[in-house]
C-alpha cells in the first residue's frame, strides 16, 4: 500500500512536469514555428510601439534569446526560488512561487492568479457538493424503481439538464430572481471568513445553474451504475442473508456502484477548479476562469502559461485524490 | 531448472512407430511478478514449467488438470498464441517454438483452436458465413467452387444447415455456436486441433452432440487432437492417450486404459476417486473409498521442493521433498513421476532404485 | 479440514419419515412478464421435504430449477415476476406471507449458497464481516464481538485452516474452494433448517468439489437441516440426494427416490440425460448417446408435453405427444413421472433399447 501511494505520488510530479513542459513548448516554441523572431515575441510584453531599446532589454531579461531548455529551466528555477527581471526603470521582482510576470501590466502572474482561486474553489466545490447529493440521490431512487413515475421524470428532467448549457440555465436564473422577482439582487462575491451568509446568498444562483448540469448528468451515471449492481451477485447474497432491502442498498449496492462515480467526480472538480468560464462570465465573479479568458484576449503568455499550469495542478491533484481514495474503497486495488 | 528438466527425462520409444506430429521438449512459460517501488521483477508465475510430450499423428491426447495447473496456458504455448519462456515446440519436424507472427502464419492451417466459450468466441456482429469463412480470407485461400459452398459444405459437416450461413450467432444455441467454431477450425483442413474445454460449457445432453461431432470429424478427416478439459469422464470418452497436469508438470501421461484402470500417481489416483459417480447405490462405497486430498493446490509462484504433489501426498516421505521424481516409463506407453508410484509393476518404483 | 470424517452411510439410506413434511411446494409457478413476451420460467412444480432430508433438482440451463429455488427464498422481487401456488415451510405459507415476515425467515430458517462464490460475496468487505453482519440480522441483541467469534467458529467448522486470522481476508484472498467454505459458513452461522444449494459445485475442481460434497452431508447430519441441491451435474445429486426430482421446460418430469430414479428411470428425458453422459464408473462405450436438439425456449415452450420435439418416442403416444400436457402420475410407489407412454410400453423401452447402453 505504501509504494503504491509514493508511485503514485511519483507519478503525479511527473505528470505535472510534462505538461508544464508541453505548456512552455507550446507557448513560447510554437510562435517560433510559425516564424516569429525573438523581437517580435519580446515586442509582445511590452504594449504598443515598443522602442527597440525595449525589446531588446525584454529579451535579455527573459531570457528570449536563450535555447528553449534553459529557459524552462529558469521558469522551473523561478517557481522555486523567485526570479528578479531588470526591466524598465526599477528592477520588477517576482516572488517565490514565480509563474512569470506579466510585463503588460506589470504584475506579477502568481498574486493575481491567487486572489482568484478562492472564488472558483468557492463556486466550484458548492456546485459540486450540489450536484454530488442532488444527481447521486436522483440516480438512485430512480435505480430502485425503474420505470416508475419518478425514473421517467428524473431522467427527463436529466435529458434537458445534459443539454441545456449553463449560460442559458445562469442567463435564466439570473433574469428570474435578481431582475423580475429581485430576491438575490447585487450579487457580488463576499469571502467566506468575512461573511459566510452572505458568501452563500450571493453564490447560491451560480451554484444551481452550474449543478443543474452536472447533477443531471450524476443522475444518469449512478442510475447506471446502481441498476447494474443491484443486479451482482452479492446483492442476491445480501438478500438471502435476510437484510432488510434499505441496508441491502444502502450498504452492500451504494458502496460499490458509487466507486466510478468518485472517479468521475474527481475529475470534474479538477476540471471545475481550474475556472468555470461561463459561469463565472454569466454571474461577473473574478474566478479563475475569467482570468484566462483575459490573458488569453489580451495576448498575455505568461499568465496563460500560469493559469494552464494552475487547472494542470488542480486536474492532476485531484486524480491522485481520486486514485488513493480508489485504493481505500476497493481492496481488491490495494493489493495489486 | 528447466534445463535439468529436459536432459533428464529420458524419452521412451513410442507405443506406435507413427512419426509424432508434435513434439514437445521442457516446454516452459513463466508469467513475471513485479512489485516494489521500481516495479523490479520479485518472481515468476510458474504455470508451465517443463513439460513434454508427443501426439502422434491421428490420435488424440488428452490434458487433464485442475485450474491453475497450467493445461490452458500450455494450450495457448501449443497453437503460439502465446511465447514460451524456454523449452522447444516441433510441429511436423519444424522447430515453431519462437516463430514469428509473419513464419507461423502458414502453420496457422496446420494447427487450429477450439475455445470454450462458444459465447465470446464469435464476432456477435459477424453472419456464420463471414465467420467461418475468416481462415479463408486471412490465408488467402480460395477454396474450389467458391467460399459460400466451402462455408456451406463445412457446416452440413459440422451438423448445421447451409441455410444459416446469413445468420448471427445470436440466433444459435451453445451447442451450435460451439459447432459454428468447429467449422471455423476446420476451414483449412488443419491437421491438429487443439480444444480448450470444448464442452464444459455445454448442457449434458449438448455435451454429448458434440463430443460425438469431434469423434466423427476425426474419422472422416484424420484429424489430431489436443483436448484440454477439466472433466476426467469427457477426456476417457474422447482420449487415445491422457496427460494429468499438476502446478504446471506433467506428473502422468500413458495410455487411456493404463491410466484409467491403473492410475499410477497418487494426485491421479486421488483426482479419478473424486469424480461423483452417478450411482447412488454406489455412494456409500465410493465415500469409503474416496480419497480427500486436504487444502488447495499450492502457490505455482512458489511450489513445492522436489515433488509438487508431496504437500498433499499421503504417501510422502523425506526423499519427495528433496528430489524432483522424473518422469519414466514404468510400463510400456506409461510414464510417471512419483517415488512411490501405484499399480506399478514390481520391482520397478524409482524410489527403490534411487536410495 | 482434517476433522472432516469420511461419510457415515446410515443417513443417505433411511427412509422416508413419515409426518408432515418441513417444506412443501404444490403447484408453484413462476412467470415473467417481458417484452418479449410470458416467460413461464417454472410451470405447476411440486414436492415435499422432510428434515434431514435431502431433495435434487436436476435440469439443465432453462429448466426453471434455480428459478425454483429463488422462489422459496422470496427473492423474486420483481413486479414482473408472477407467483401463484404454495410453498409451505413448517405449515406457513410463504406466498400469502407478507415480504417482511419472509424476510425473517430468510437467513435464519432459509439459507442460501450459490453457484460462484467469487461474485457471491461482496468485494469490499472482509469474509468476517459478512458472516457477521448475516448473524446480526437475525440476533440483534448480539454484540459485535460475539458475532465475530461465532464468525471464527462457523469458518473453523467449514474447514478454514488459521479461522481467527484468516477471519479478516478479504473474498479474493481466499481460493475458490474456501469462498465456498466461507459461504456455507455463512448460510449455516444461524443454524437455517433449509439449506437451499444452488450448482454448489458447479465453479469448482473436481477433488475441491468432493471436499464440499462431503461438508455438506456433514453439516447435514450433524445439524439436521432439510437441503435442495441444484444442479445440472446427476453425479453430484447422486452422492447427495435422497430423492430427485427431474425438471425440464419449467415442468418436473419425474421425481422419486434417488436409488430408483438411477436404476429405473421412467421418462425418455431422463434416459436422455444419463445416456449422454460419460461415466468413470462403467466400461467404456463407443459412442454417446445425446438428446437430439436443444433446451426448449421458455417463451415458446412446445405444446402439450414440452420435450416431444426431442424425444425419440413421442410417435407411440398415439397423438397426444404434442396436443395433451402430460401429467405427473405415480409409476412406482413414490416415483412419479410425467410421460404419455403407456407404463409397460415405457418399462420395455427402458429394458430393452436404454438399460443395455448405461
Amino acid at each position: 500500500m505504501f509504494a503504491y501511494i509514493i508511485r503514485r505520488i511519483f507519478a503525479a510530479v511527473i505528470l505535472l512536469l510534462v505538461v508544464s513542459a508541453v505548456t512552455f513548448a507550446i507557448f513560447f516554441l510554437l510562435p517560433r514555428v510559425a516564424g516569429e523572431t525573438a523581437d517580435q515575441l519580446a515586442a509582445q510584453y511590452i504594449g504598443k510601439n515598443p522602442s527597440p531599446e525595449a525589446i531588446a532589454a525584454v529579451k535579455q531579461n527573459l531570457g528570449l534569446d536563450q535555447p528553449l531548455y534553459a529557459q524552462y529551466w529558469n521558469f522551473l528555477k523561478g517557481l522555486v526560488s523567485g526570479a528578479e527581471y531588470k526591466f524598465g526603470p526599477e528592477p520588477a521582482t517576482c516572488h517565490v512561487p514565480c509563474f512569470g510576470y506579466s510585463f503588460k501590466n506589470h504584475l506579477e502572474v502568481w498574486p493575481e492568479l491567487s486572489k482568484r482561486i478562492p472564488i472558483t474553489i468557492s463556486l466550484a466545490i458548492g456546485a459540486a457538493v450540489l450536484w454530488l447529493v442532488s444527481g447521486v440521490a436522483t440516480g438512485v431512487v430512480s435505480a430502485l424503481k425503474p420505470r416508475s413515475f419518478f425514473d421517467r421524470l428524473s431522467m427527463g428532467i436529466a435529458l434537458a439538464g445534459v443539454s441545456l448549457p449553463v449560460f442559458f440555465t445562469g442567463a435564466l436564473l439570473l433574469t428570474l430572481f435578481s431582475y423580475e422577482w429581485p430576491i438575490l439582487d447585487n450579487l457580488q462575491y463576499v469571502d467566506f471568513t468575512d461573511n459566510p451568509i452572505m458568501w452563500a446568498r450571493n453564490l447560491i444562483l451560480p451554484w444551481i445553474s452550474l449543478a443543474f448540469l452536472y447533477s443531471a448528468l450524476y443522475a444518469r451515471l449512478t442510475r447506471a451504475g446502481m441498476l447494474e449492481t443491484m443486479s451482482e451477485d452479492y446483492i442476491r447474497t445480501a438478500r438471502a442473508k435476510g437484510l432488510a432491502e434499505r441496508k441491502v442498498v444502502s450498504r452492500h449496492g451504494l458502496r460499490a456502484a458509487l466507486t466510478p462515480i468518485v472517479t468521475i467526480f474527481g475529475m470534474d472538480l479538477g476540471l471545475l477548479l481550474g475556472g468555470a468560464l461561463i459561469t463565472e462570465q454569466v454571474f461577473s465573479l473574478q474566478g479563475v476562469g475569467q482570468f484566462a479568458v483575459q490573458a488569453i484576449s489580451d495576448n498575455d503568455l505568461p499568465k496563460i502559461l500560469g493559469v494552464t499550469l494552475l487547472a494542470a495542478f488542480f486536474i492532476v491533484a485531484c486524480n491522485l485524490v481520486v486514485d488513493l481514495l480508489y485504493a481505500l474503497v476497493d481492496p481488491r486495488v490495494r493489493l495489486s | 531448472m528447466t534445463d535439468t528438466q529436459t536432459t533428464s527425462i529420458p524419452s521412451p520409444a513410442p507405443a506406435s512407430d507413427r512419426e509424432p506430429l508434435l513434439k514437445v521438449t521442457g516446454l516452459t512459460r513463466h508469467f513475471p511478478i513485479r512489485s516494489g517501488l521500481m516495479r523490479r521483477q520479485t518472481g515468476a508465475v510458474r504455470a508451465v514449467d517443463g513439460i513434454d510430450f508427443t501426439v502422434n499423428a491421428g490420435e488424440t491426447l488428452g490434458v487433464v488438470g485442475e485450474s491453475g495447473c497450467g493445461k490452458s496456458t500450455m494450450g495457448r504455448l501449443v497453437t503460439r498464441l502465446d511465447e514460451p519462456t524456454a523449452g522447444k515446440i516441433e510441429f511436423e519436424g519444424t522447430d515453431i517454438t519462437h516463430l514469428g507472427v509473419g513464419a507461423m502464419r502458414p502453420m496457422r492451417r496446420d494447427i487450429q483452436m477450439i475455445f470454450q466459450d462458444p459465447y465470446s468466441s464469435l464476432n456477435p456482429r459477424h453472419t456464420v458465413g463471414t465467420i467461418v469463412s475468416a481462415p479463408f480470407k486471412l490465408q488467402g485461400v480460395q477454396p474450389e467452387g467458391g467460399v459460400k459452398k466451402a462455408v456451406q459444405e463445412l457446416l452440413e459437416l459440422c451438423g448445421l444447415s447451409p441455410e444459416h450461413y446469413n445468420r448471427y450467432p445470436h440466433e444459435f444455441s451453445g451447442g451450435q455456436r460451439q459447432r459454428i467454431g468447429i467449422a471455423r477450425a476446420l476451414a483449412l483442413k488443419p491437421k491438429m486441433i487443439v480444444a480448450d474445454e470444448p464442452v464444459s460449457a455445454l448442457d449434458v445432453s449438448i455435451q454429448a452432440q458434440v463430443v460425438n461431432l469431434l469423434d466423427d470429424l476425426q474419422q472422416e478427416l484424420g484429424l489430431t487432437y489436443l483436448i484440454i478439459a477439466h472433466d476426467l469422464s469427457v477426456v476417457r470418452h474422447v482420449s487415445d492417450r491422457v496427460a494429468v497436469m499438476y502446478l504446471g508438470k506433467v506428473v502422468e501421461i500413458a495410455d487411456r486404459d493404463s491410466l484409467y484402470r491403473s492410475p499410477m500417481h497418487p494426485y491421479t489416483n486421488a483426482l479419478m476417486s473424486a469424480v461423483p459417480v452417478p450411482d447412488p447405490r454406489r455412494r456409500q462405497r465410493a465415500g469409503r473409498e474416496r480419497i480427500l486430498l486436504t487444502g488447495d493446490v499450492p502457490s505455482p509462484i512458489n511450489p513445492p521442493s522436489g515433488c509438487r504433489f508431496r504437500t498433499r501426498c499421503w504417501k510422502a516421505q523425506d526423499i519427495c521433498s528433496s528430489q524432483e521424481p522424473p518422469l519414466v516409463a514404468l510400463k510400456t506407453g506409461h510414464q510417471v513421476a512419483c517415488h512411490f508410484p501405484e499399480n506399478a509393476p514390481s520391482g520397478n518404483a524409482p524410489a527403490e532404485t534411487a536410495s | 479440514m482434517t476433522d472432516l470424517q469420511k461419510t457415515p452411510a446410515d443417513a443417505a439410506s433411511a427412509p422416508a419419515p413419515a409426518g408432515d413434511p418441513f417444506l412443501s411446494v404444490r403447484d408453484l409457478r413462476i412467470h415473467f412478464d417481458t417484452d418479449d413476451g410470458l416467460v413461464r420460467s417454472v410451470d405447476g412444480v411440486s414436492f415435499d421435504l422432510h428434515k434431514g432430508r435431502t431433495l435434487g433438482i436436476v435440469g439443465e440451463s432453462g429448466s426453471g430449477k434455480s428459478v425454483t429455488s429463488l422462489g422459496i427464498m422470496g427473492l423474486h422481487r420483481s413486479k414482473r415476476a408472477r407467483i401463484s401456488g404454495e410453498i409451505r415451510l413448517n405449515g406457513e405459507d410463504l406466498i400469502s406471507a407478507g415480504p417482511d415476515r419472509v424476510r425473517q425467515l430468510r437467513g435464519r430458517e432459509l439459507a442460501m449458497i450459490f453457484q460462484d462464490p467469487l461474485t457471491a460475496m461482496h468485494p469490499y468487505y472482509t469474509v468476517g464481516q459478512q458472516i457477521v453482519e448475516a448473524y446480526r440480522v437475525h440476533h440483534p441483541q448480539a454484540t459485535k464481538k460475539q458475532a465475530r467469534t461465532r464468525a471464527v467458529e462457523m469458518l473453523d467448522r467449514v474447514g478454514i485452516p488459521q479461522p481467527d486470522r484468516r477471519v479478516d481476508d478479504y473474498p479474493h484472498q481466499f481460493s475458490g474452494g474456501m469462498r465456498q467454505r466461507a459461504m456455507i459458513a455463512m448460510a449455516l452461522v444461524n443454524d437455517p433448517s433449509l439449506l437451499i444449494a444452488d450448482e454448489p459445485t458447479t465453479a469448482l475442481d473436481v477433488t475441491v468439489q468432493a471436499q464440499i460434497l462431503d461438508l455438506i452431508r456433514d453439516l447435514q447430519e450433524e445439524f439436521g437441516s432439510a437441503v435442495i441441491i441444484i444442479t445440472h451435474d446427476l453425479g453430484v445429486v447422486a452422492e447427495l440426494a435422497d430423492d430427485i426430482l427431474v425438471m425440464y421446460g419449467g415442468k418436473c418430469i419425474e421425481r422419486g427416490p434417488a436409488e430408483t430414479l438411477f436404476d429405473a428411470p421412467e421418462h425418455p428425458y431422463t434416459w436422455g440425460l444419463l445416456g449422454s453422459m460419460p461415466r468413470l464408473d462403467r466400461e467404456l462405450q463407443d459412442r454417446l448417446v445425446p438428446v437430439k436438439g436443444t433446451p426448449p425456449s421458455l417463451i415458446n415452450v412446445p405444446t402439450g408435453c414440452a420435450f416431444h420435439p426431442r424425444c425419440p418416442y413421442a410417435a407411440l403416444t398415439g397423438g397426444r405427444s404434442d396436443s395433451e400436457v402430460p401429467v405427473l402420475a405415480e409409476a412406482a410407489p413414490g416415483h412419479h413421472a410425467a410421460c404419455h407412454l403407456p407404463a409397460a410400453e415405457r418399462h420395455r423401452i427402458f429394458a430393452e433399447e436404454i438399460a443395455p447402453r448405461l
